[in-house]
């Protein structure tokens, strides 16, 4: 076992259940709550992060547990039709800004960058706790939102919904996604200059982790993607407040625009969302297989592709919008296109499996759990993006289910699989296997049964955002509905045995699962600083097998 | 007390490097913010030629020309006040800064009666005295002329707020380093370069 790191200082006998990594480590630096709410640890924050979104997760999980039990029975019964619009307004906003955007780039992004590149943090640690704050503000205004009423017009504020006849807060919740925005602005920021100035000596971009590449690219989607999204919510705010007609066409306005502008950050928002999880899931894979990736270049590059051509298909959402033909015809061929670099990445990845001594843990079946509901996800978007097809399935639960595949089969699994892949290494304790096997399950099983119903119901003609439905299409309902608690089982159970485990679980040294990377070299939890000594990187990122325990033979 | 920030850096040479960096990939995304806008208003010239042709002729096409004129000169005093800095005569580079932040000042009180004159003239959409709109389109060209000049009058105010900071701090025996002095001055130039696009675009349309 590695010690580099460690110096002599006071350890054992001190504190009895501490180990001497952890009295020595980010978390044991400062126990007060203004050494946690004013550091500017990028580790530390990855913790306010993970707190905070977890939180977030929790009230809009409560809105979707609301709809699956509205949705039981073909009658209004729980909520009215007002509050069911609330509910998955609710639903949306939470999910996409304050869960699945902030998700894997702002809790490992922020905690595994430094540490994988060999830096001691971000390049601008001021600025990465600025962006906490802002998200914070932002969730506040979203809360207040809520608690004043709540908002109905949809997590995509379409115009002239939004603008003129949805009643609620909804300049408070235009509001706090703006707000929430200028947070992502900070991080793409941070995390382009981090990965640019800050790598060790050494660490040349062909030697960077797959994950660190995919968070290049998300990043690049954040700096340029969201500033757009930031005017368009205040051209809807200002045509709210004060009448200024951009999107009114009683006014000379244009509300297909606002669908343009809105998706032209908002389509490049899935891959914020899906990038971070594929490069979650090529350390994932290596690391179960304990092979070198295939094509890693492929893999890199296509990162960048799907960052690049994301920005050119955002018009596959106005298909029947009254989008020019030809306008369609280009953005259908274009939303083909983006799914090769997405196809080549689940291929690499499949092929870095073929002939490996896999280690079937927790988090490996996450990962595994991601590729499979991803290529679902991947293969109903293709359908999606054929413009007869959308015609037919547009705005019905068809397209529900396709991008919670992505998003939630995709995106959430993928954020577990790093929960339990870098939990070891955020807090030094190894916790129940098993467990985490059991709730791997449960997500897979459960998140099938929740939306694949959904598909058959949407290719039946059943419309999203109703609250009340024809009888033929309760028993699919219900299965979809019983699903969902399954689904819930599977996301409690973490919350259990990881808290559990911070105490009880056993300590789980520099490098558990024997793989490679920068940061298992360093103790778990790691120190402060991160290195003692700024590391020199002499060989690519999964050069397997490992000839020594430390990462680095 | 206070808590002593995380440092990650090595040198200070590649800090400023990073500094740099920083300034560069935010004002891209600064770039695609007036992007949206005039996305925007290309659209509204495409499908409203006319109005938008016949409102652009009642905007004041000599306060905008002032204006042009006022940032460019204040552009060209922060590139030399840059310079300086690099040569280390920071009482010029003081003087320079502090004189392009006047005319971001002059450029606001222009802005200010420009918006005062529409107010009265009726052309201010929702306010004022009396509405003058000869078509909707009409009051969509304005509607766009307030919300892009406005923000970019947000982007002024606080240009204007940085290079007297900037300038404030060139007078002492610490000055802001070289870097940090060309990153300000970058931050003014795109507040002048978005003024060279949303020029045309607004006031030489007729």
């Amino acid at each position: 076992m590695s010690e580099a790191g460690l110096t002599n200082a006071p350890s054992e006998g001190t504190a009895p259940r501490q180990t001497r990594a952890e009295a020595q480590s980010y978390l044991s630096d400062g126990n007060s709550l203004r050494s946690w709410l004013l550091t500017t640890d990028h580790k530390r924050i990855a913790i306010l992060y993970l707190i905070s979104i977890t939180a977030f997760f929790a009230v809009a999980a409560t809105a979707a547990a609301l709809m699956r039990l509205e949705l039981l029975t073909p009658n209004g019964d729980v909520l009215t039709a007002e509050g069911y619009n609330r509910a998955f307004t609710l639903h949306g906003v939470i999910m996409v800004w304050f869960f699945l955007i902030p998700s894997i780039p702002n809790v490992f992004g922020n905690f595994l960058i430094p540490l994988m590149i060999g830096a001691r943090d971000l390049a601008f640690p001021r600025l990465n706790l600025a962006s906490w704050y802002i998200f914070m503000a932002g969730g506040l205004f979203t809360l207040s939102a809520l608690i004043f009423g709540g908002v109905d017009t949809g997590w995509t504020f379409y115009t002239p919904l939004s603008s003129h006849y949805a009643n609620g807060n909804v300049v408070l919740a235009l509001a706090a996604v703006f707000i929430a925005g200028w947070s992502s602005i900070l991080t793409g920021i941070n995390f382009i200059v981090t990965i640019h100035k800050l790598r060790a000596p050494g660490m040349t971009w062909g030697r960077l982790p797959l994950f660190v590449w995919t968070h290049y690219a998300t990043a690049l989607i954040l700096v340029l993607a969201t500033p757009v999204l930031a005017v368009t919510l205040l051209l809807v705010m200002a045509e709210r407040v004060f009448g200024l007609g951009i999107f009114d066409p009683a006014l000379g306005g244009d509300p297909l625009l606002f669908e343009h502008l809105f998706w032209f950050y908002s389509h490049p928002a899935v891959y914020i969302m899906v990038l971070p999880a594929m490069g979650v899931v090529s350390e994932l894979v290596t690391a179960a297989a304990h092979k070198k990736l295939f094509g890693y270049w492929f893999v890199a590059y296509s990162s960048l592709a799907i960052a690049t051509i994301g920005f050119l298909v955002w018009g596959h959402h106005m298909f029947v919008s009254g989008e020019s033909m030809y306008a369609s015809t280009i953005f259908s061929f274009l939303s083909l296109i983006v799914a090769v670099p997405s196809a080549i990445k689940v291929y690499n990845w499949t092929a870095t499996l073929y002939k490996g001594s896999i280690a079937l843990n927790a988090a490996f079946l996450f990962a595994m759990g991601f590729i499979g509901l991803f290529v679902m996800g991947g293969l109903t978007g293709l359908m999606l993006a054929l413009l007869a097809i959308d015609v037919h399935v547009h705005d019905t639960y068809f397209v529900v289910a396709h991008f919670h595949y992505i998003m939630v089969g995709g995106a959430v699994t993928a954020f577990l699989g790093a929960v339990h892949f870098w939990w070891p290494k955020m807090f030094g304790r190894m916790y129940n296997e098993v467990w985490g096997r059991i709730s791997a399950a449960f997500i897979f099983i459960g998140f099938n049964l929740t939306f694949f119903p959904q598909f058959l119901l949407g290719y039946m003609g059943m419309p999203r955002r109703y609250h009340v439905y024809p009888p033929e299409f309760q028993t699919l309902n219900v299965l979809s509905s019983a699903g969902a608690s399954l689904l819930g089982i599977g996301y409690v159970l973490p919350l259990i045995y990881l808290f559990y485990s911070l105490r009880n679980g056993e300590t789980a040294g520099d490098n558990p699962w024997h793989v490679t990377g920068l940061e298992w070299t360093v103790p778990s939890p790691p120190p402060t600083h991160n290195f003692e000594e700024a590391p020199v990187v002499v060989n690519g990122p999964y050069e397997y097998p490992l000839s020594h325990d430390s990462s680095i033979a | 007390m206070t808590i002593a920030r995380h440092e990650p850096f090595a040198d200070i040479a590649r800090e400023r490097e990073a500094d740099r960096l920083g300034m560069i990939v935010f004002l891209a995304s600064e770039a695609m913010l007036f992007g949206a806008i005039v996305m925007a208003l290309l659209a509204l010239r495409t499908f409203e030629p006319t109005a938008f042709a016949a409102t652009s002729e009642r905007l004041i096409l000599l306060a905008g020309a002032a204006n042009t004129a006022i940032l460019l000169t204040s552009s060209l005093l922060v590139a030399v006040g840059v310079g300086a800095r690099k040569l280390d005569r920071n009482r010029l580079a003081m003087a320079l800064f502090a004189g392009a932040a006047l005319l971001g000042i002059a450029f606001l009180i222009v802005k200010g009666s420009e918006y005062r004159a529409e107010y009265l003239e009726g052309l201010m959409p929702g306010v004022g005295p009396r509405q003058d709109f000869a078509s909707p389109g009409a009051r969509m060209f304005m509607d766009a002329y307030f919300i892009a000049t406005g923000l970019h009058a947000v982007h002024v105010i606080v240009g204007v707020v940085l290079l007297a900071g900037c300038a404030w701090r060139l007078r002492g025996d610490a000055p802001p380093s070289v870097v940090g002095t060309g990153n300000v001055g970058l931050y003014w130039h795109l507040v002048d370069i978005v003024w060279v696009f949303l020029f045309p675009i607004l006031y030489l349309s007729r």
